[in-house]
């Protein structure tokens, strides 16, 4: 139902939404995020006064790994353990991963109502920006710097974008998936 | 004044490096910098199948490593869609409960020390001495436990656990009771502690702090009540809330759940059904004890739709090809270490498990899910591309927020007191820096 | 030196070394350099229980410059190797490393961009303690250990007084030797 009060208040600003598991999911546009923050915040019927969670997903290979493929399908009178649950549910991320290859995501969490509510921002690769939401709740500040740290998403507006978890010589954003995962930039000794 | 206070500092249990400018003896402002303990938490999880992940979150808030286990266990379960047993719920709470009785032993322990009370560090540690050697009876291991397992848990309690927990718990609640009257109305203490490191509750709900700390300023928040996992439903406990929002709020709020927790472990321990303790990945219930592939036993007697054709030998040429004999998705949590290594059939297991491709595989999707960690809110944000490892493991920790509102907690305040409020946050390095 | 039962001896002979060498395997002022996991097993074979005490060990100083046993507990970061390289070097001869935990010791199984594949390529180690965290026992064990050493006067430290010679003549050179270079490592399951 928070889903349906955004999209009667910001169908402009809306790419989709889902539910999934039980857990509602709004996807943005990443030009209505300051604006639709701040109403989820202030307006009453949804009072998200908690930024619980920001944090980022690298969707380059998402499906492409050689595992994700779909497990072969067996002759269907199975033995009564490995017969697939018919699965009621179904998940899709409503945006093209070529097209939007990382994606924001941001958890609330309302005190008054005990509800939450996940907010996606697909972000082009070309232009991995987004607002800064750190004038709303101060626990964006430090989230963000660690998106920024880890993923290099620009928060505009944000008032100290550092690195946070990282030193400032290294090079590159670790949890891109184009990242190696031990590929070490040693500030003193060995590469090894 | 610019004062440079770590990273390898005594009063600094864990590394961070605080700048503070002062102005004579007062804090006028301050820089944080973290990270010093960044091990790539997240990037590691990517890298191996579900399982693989267990280990690591150990090692995140590694004074509560069991939360953080049924945490990550909870988030994949949930993602998969399926529910553990009853009696793993009760055991994931009794476990749960204990290991938060030592963190906060650990958090006041330390934070006493640091503001000159040696002799109840001393007791603490015994206290949760005492405590780990129950944890390690049913684990097998002090601290770093790797005892939660997607759909269940590593193994059943021992015999004798509970008369043992029980005996345990009075003696707990002996130094608690020792520790609070050294501490609670002593003057030092006090004069230390009151009044220092205030933070409001609008303040503090704008950083998103949650647990002890948000609940020392008078917010009664607690995923354990407000969105019940496992079976907290069925307990009956308190939310100890404060109301000044400062140090001796928090260390008093610490020492009332730890009273709570122990009547949770005591309440699990009356109800513990007994029954089956784990599921298998598509969510049925398999015995704890039925680790021999039933098929393929050809005990097929009360499968539903079960085709086996055997061979009358078992051998020969097409004995791989036994439409029945797949493991494959068969269970999700790990056979145990006598089976792995006992009979074929475990160890088949293990190795179908652990082989790339045929772990656990969640369907693509995402889920959050958050249980209360001993420094608030922990939540799990795993996405699965339907793999079997992994796409995304994110975590929130408790105490990341908490610490990027240090600045503010310790402005205005004396040097002096940037001790007991570093120590009332409890910061673990682990799982601030992952 | 053996058991003598010292009220009947009015003198006895010993070299200087080995009496230097007994009297400070008693008394080992140690740095605890905490990091992580492996600080939980550290307070808790420091405090009642297990109490280090017994071997001399039981007060630290939180300065480099008072201490002579670093015990480097927990893993360390790039981010972190210059601190503690630094908190080495401010530490006065004779002087010895205890690296406590596997992380410490090899890295563990922390094999990222991140992290220090042990210690020992950045400042030289006497006493290695695995385990993830060591138990306490172990951990007294590599005490002990670190005990005897200390009493035939030998250490890591490059230059120091009491060691035959630098005993890690590569290490400021930034490249090993090649019989001690790992191995590589393919990426096993990426």
């Amino acid at each position: 139902m928070i889903t349906d009060t955004l999209q009667d208040r910001f169908p402009q600003h809306l790419l989709g939404a889902h539910r999934y598991r039980g857990q509602e999911t709004v996807l943005l546009k990443r030009e209505g995020l300051l604006e639709v923050a701040r109403i989820m915040r202030d307006e009453p019927a949804l009072a998200f006064d908690f930024l619980m969670d920001l944090t980022c997903v690298d969707y380059l290979r998402f499906g492409k790994s050689q595992h994700s493929a779909p497990r072969l399908a067996t002759p269907s009178p199975l033995p009564y353990y490995s017969t697939p649950k018919p699965t009621p549910e179904r998940w899709e991320r409503s945006v093209p991963h070529a097209e939007y290859r990382f994606e924001l995501v941001y958890h609330f969490y309302s005190t008054p109502h005990n509800h939450r509510v996940r907010l996606k921002v697909p972000l082009a690769a070309s232009d991995p920006a987004a607002d800064s939401l750190t004038g709303l709740w101060q626990a964006a500040n430090w989230f963000e710097r660690e998106v920024w740290d880890m993923f290099g998403i620009r928060f505009a507006g944000h008032p100290d974008l550092r690195r946070i978890l990282l030193y400032e010589e290294f090079q590159g954003h670790p949890l891109r998936k184009d990242y190696p995962a031990n590929k070490r930039q040693p500030l003193i000794g060995p590469t090894y | 004044m610019f004062l440079n206070i770590g990273p390898s500092h005594p009063a600094m249990h864990g590394i961070i490096q605080l700048v503070a400018e002062l102005d004579g003896e007062r804090v006028v402002g301050a820089d944080v910098e973290i990270g010093y303990l960044h091990r790539c938490f997240e990037k590691e999880s990517e890298r191996g199948p579900y399982t693989n992940v267990i280990p690591y979150t150990d090692r995140l808030n590694y004074v509560s490593p069991l939360i953080n286990n049924f945490g990550y266990c909870l988030a994949v379960e949930r993602l998969m869609g399926i529910e553990a047993t009853e009696r793993c719920s009760y055991i994931r709470v009794i476990m749960s409960e204990l290991s938060r009785v030592t963190d906060h032993l650990t958090c006041i322990g330390a934070s006493a020390m640091e503001v000159g009370a040696f002799t109840v560090f001393l007791y603490m540690i015994k206290a949760r001495e005492w405590l780990w050697e129950l944890i390690e009876a049913v684990t097998g291991a002090r601290l770093t436990i790797s005892y939660g397992r997607v759909g269940g848990v590593k193994a059943d309690l021992p015999a004798g656990f509970a008369e043992r927990a029980r005996k345990v718990l009075e003696d707990v609640r002996q130094v608690l009771l020792e520790c609070d009257v050294l501490l609670t109305r002593n003057r030092i203490f006090t004069d230390r502690m009151q009044d220092t490191g205030v933070i409001s509750k609008e303040r503090a709900i704008s950083y998103g702090i949650t647990g002890p700390f948000l609940r020392s300023t008078g917010v009664a928040l607690d995923t354990r009540k407000s969105q019940p996992y496992f079976v907290y439903d069925r307990m009956r406990f308190d939310i100890p809330t404060g109301s000044h929002g400062d140090n001796y709020d928090r260390y008093l709020v610490r020492m009332e759940e730890m009273e709570q927790s122990m009547r949770i472990v005591e309440q699990a321990l009356d109800q513990l059904p007994s029954g089956p303790l784990n599921v298998d990945a598509e969510g049925r219930v398999l015995p704890a004890d039925v680790m021999v592939d039933e098929a393929k036993m050809g005990r097929t007697k009360g499968f539903h739709q079960a085709r086996v054709r055997l061979d009358p030998t078992l051998e020969g040429s097409n004995r791989g090809f036994h439409e029945a004999v797949n493991p494959d998705a068969k269970r999700a949590v790990l056979p145990a270490k006598e089976d792995t290594y006992g009979n074929i059939e475990g160890l088949m297991n293990h190795f179908k498990l652990i082989m790339l491709g045929h772990g656990i595989a969640p369907p693509p999707g995402e889920y959050y899910s958050a249980v209360e960690g001993a420094n608030g809110e922990l939540g799990f944000y795993v996405v699965s591309d339907g793999g079997d490892r992994p796409y995304r493991v994110r975590v929130r920790p408790p105490c990341f927020t908490i610490m990027a509102a240090l600045p503010e907690l310790i402005r205005g305040d004396l040097v002096a007191d940037i001790v007991p409020t570093f120590g009332s946050i409890n910061m673990i390095g682990g799982e601030l820096d992952r | 030196m053996g058991a003598v039962d010292v009220s009947r001896l009015n003198w006895m002979t010993t070299r200087v070394d080995a009496a230097l060498g007994w009297a400070r395997k008693f008394s080992i002022f140690q740095y605890p350099f905490v990091t992580a996991c492996c600080g939980m097993e550290y307070m808790a074979t420091a405090t009642a229980h297990y109490d280090m005490d017994r071997f001399g060990a039981g007060f630290p100083r939180f300065s480099p410059r008072q201490a002579d046993v670093l015990f480097v507990v927990g893993t360390v970061s790039h981010k972190l190797a210059p601190i503690l390289k630094r908190v080495y070097d401010q530490m006065a001869d004779p002087k010895w490393v205890v690296a406590f935990g596997v992380c410490t010791c090899t890295g563990g199984f922390y094999d990222n961009y991140a992290t220090v594949m042990g210690i020992d390529t950045i400042i030289p180690v006497d006493i290695y303690i695995p385990g993830c965290p060591p138990r306490p026992e172990n951990v007294l064990d590599g005490l002990m250990k670190l005990q005897e050493k200390i009493a035939q006067g030998k250490s890591a430290a490059p230059g120091a007084l009491l060691a035959q010679g630098p005993a890690y003549p590569h290490l400021n050179t930034g490249k090993r030797p090649p019989e001690l270079q790992a191995p590589h490592r393919p990426e096993a399951h990426l």
